[in-house]
């Protein structure tokens, strides 16, 4: 409000002309500008995750903040079984959901792609496991898997598929491809929504020239389709590498980490070391190791952008 | 304006090439395998909706019951979760805490982005890549860090320990969402202001803001869906059930000893998804024409 009556009125106090100036010079507004967020940001952001690095230097635990021992929580996971065992768990739910979530999101977004009666009805309802709570969702699969009144254990038995209930959640492999199956549930959605997106920057003519040339439909998909969507992809999938590798809700709910550890992923283990367990330390130097991990992630995603600008010509 | 025309285009172009398909192989590569991906990403929410309104007795007896069908709905579960638990509050936390944190995230994140994309003050692009690298800390590496935070500052147990921290994953996000929608609007438009004499507060106020009204939604609607589907700092930040949020509240509270009840449960799950289907489901437009905007960009 000050900003307007300074630009409007003709007489000029010393404090409308601050004022203007400020108005005036960009980079004294885009300093005032960038205020609110910038502090939100530095410190509920960028401050946490130096303490967090800081922590894992120390033995802080709830209620007593803790000295500096240097090294001593790291060489204790270095020798820790169940860590190691956490970090294996990471990598396999990560690579195996992600690459079933591409293959079917990407068929998916194929699909969605054609011309289809109701197609925008279809759309909407296929993001609906993305926008419903996670942790609600997954409270829905835990009673789906329920080790006694289990649906499709009910269902496979009818259909004399099976002769026994499947222990979902009670066995450390069905447990493991139980969590996956429920967390590519939920992001098939994110990945054929934006895959779809970048479908539909494709021109048709391409495809009309290729097909005139005489290429096969896998020809079209391979040579047309798919360097095209390259970039998009490749964004896509850090995204989706990203979230499930530092995936959280889903364990917590469905597993907590059992049986017998089979489906502790990092963020659940330091959960329980850090919070549940009151060894904040241990807990902090837990979430530090999946640094280097995302940091992979990150400069994936910044050569798959620098790929795109190529591709375009260098443009913006 | 892109993610606009991005989403009217294919109108023009769409299935130009479908007639070279005939029937039966339409049916069998894209009616049949997109029939199965909508019952399987459905049937979670149809299970969940049956076993909400399912009488305890049908609910465990399959052999008398078609589990898939309910013969007596009942409306117990729903009644026993407004009334004889703290669910009605868990429900009103989330919803100050979700719209607390989105306005504040709104609001910081409307001049940021101004600031970045149009301000170019020095150093705007190297900010910009710092908001984007910002949205990738993901929650499961500081929630230790911010849990001794939020203690020492004394804002444990409340609502402003999840209103202040939800914002760090908003902000990034919204500033990433509007820079590019303030990119569609024309240079010309805040010159000509400028020639006629607007001050930047106007040109934002009067033409940059009515004119992102799309944006701001879409970006508001991103924002309170991800504070409500929030569980991590929820669960570490938030200890007297009388101040959790729902999802935390239905997890906690309503698994009671080896005897869940599972009816109160589903019910629980599903009154607390609703708020965010039902308000994305109005501006499904909107939601899908700003992801692909926001995946342009």
């Amino acid at each position: 409000m000050a900003v307007t009556s300074a630009a409007v009125q003709p007489r000029r106090s010393t404090l409308s002309r601050i004022l203007a100036f400020v108005s005036e010079s960009h980079n004294a507004l885009g300093f005032g500008f960038m205020l609110p967020a910038a502090a939100l940001l530095l410190v509920f952001l960028t401050y946490p995750l130096g303490l967090g690095v800081w922590l894992g230097f120390t033995d802080a635990r709830i209620g007593r903040p803790g000295i500096f021992i240097g090294f001593e929580n790291y060489e204790y996971l270095w020798d820790d079984a169940v860590f190691w065992l956490s970090v294996f768990n990471t990598l396999l739910y990560t690579i195996s959901a992600s690459i079933l979530k591409f293959a079917l999101g990407l068929w998916l977004a194929l699909i969605l792609n054609q011309n289809l009666p109701f197609k925008s009805f279809f759309r909407a309802i296929v993001l609906l496991p993305w926008v419903v709570p996670t942790v609600l969702s997954a409270i829905a699969f835990w009673w789906i898997y329920d080790s006694q009144f289990s649906i499709l254990s009910w269902a496979l038995m009818e259909m004399g598929l099976i002769d026994h209930r499947i222990n979902f959640l009670g066995d450390p492999e069905n447990a493991r491809a139980s969590v996956i199956a429920a967390n590519v549930w939920r992001g098939i959605p994110f990945v054929a929504i934006t895959l779809l997106a970048g479908l539909q920057t494709i021109p048709q003519s391409l495809y009309e020239a290729a097909t005139l040339d005489g290429a096969s439909r896998w020809q079209l998909f391979r040579y047309v389709t798919l360097p095209l969507l390259t970039p998009i992809i490749a964004i896509t999938m850090t995204f989706s590498v990203l979230f499930t590798f530092t995936d959280f809700q889903l364990i917590y709910v469905l597993t907590r980490g059992g049986p017998v550890n089979a489906t502790h992923l990092m963020a659940t283990l330091s959960f329980q070391r850090g919070i549940s367990g009151g060894q904040l330390g241990e807990g902090a130097a837990i979430a530090v190791a999946m640094i280097p991990f995302l940091l992979a992630a990150i400069l994936f995603s910044y050569f798959g952008l620098q790929r795109r600008k190529w591709q375009q010509g260098g443009g913006d | 304006m892109t993610a606009i025309e991005t989403s009217k285009r294919p109108e023009l172009d769409e299935g130009g090439m479908g007639y070279l398909q005939s029937l039966p192989r339409r049916v069998v590569t894209v009616y049949l395998p997109l029939l199965i991906f909508v019952i399987v990403l459905l049937f979670p929410f149809y299970w969940m909706t049956i076993t909400a309104v399912k009488p305890n007795l049908e609910m465990t007896d399959y052999a008398n019951f078609n589990p898939f069908w309910v013969v007596h709905p009942t409306l117990e579960h729903i009644r026993y979760l407004l009334f004889e638990t703290s669910y009605p509050g868990w429900l009103l936390n989330t919803i100050i805490i979700s719209t607390a944190a989105t306005f504040l995230s709104l609001l910081a994140a409307v001049f940021a982005a101004y600031a970045i994309e149009r301000l170019r003050f020095s150093g705007a692009r190297q900010v910009g890549l710092a908001v984007f690298l910002a949205y990738l800390v993901p929650p499961s590496i500081l929630f230790i860090p911010l849990s001794v935070m939020v203690f020492n500052l004394g804002l444990y147990d409340t609502p402003f320990a999840l209103i202040l921290t939800y914002p760090t994953f908003l902000i990034p996000f919204c500033t990433w969402l509007l820079m590019g929608y303030f990119r569609s609007i024309p240079f010309e438009l805040e010159e000509c202001a400028l020639i006629d004499g607007a001050s930047r507060w106007q040109i934002l106020t009067k033409i940059v803001l009515p004119l992102s009204v799309p944006g701001l939604i879409s970006a508001g609607i991103f924002a309170f869906t991800l504070s409500w589907n929030e569980f991590i700092y929820a669960l570490t930040f938030i200890q007297s059930s009388e101040n959790k949020t729902v999802p935390v509240g239905v997890l906690t509270e309503l698994v009671r000893s080896d005897v869940y009840e599972w009816g109160a449960l589903m019910a629980g799950a599903l009154i607390g998804s609703l708020p965010v289907v039902v308000l994305y489901s109005f501006f499904v437009e909107h939601y899908v024409s700003s992801m692909t905007g926001a995946v342009k960009e």
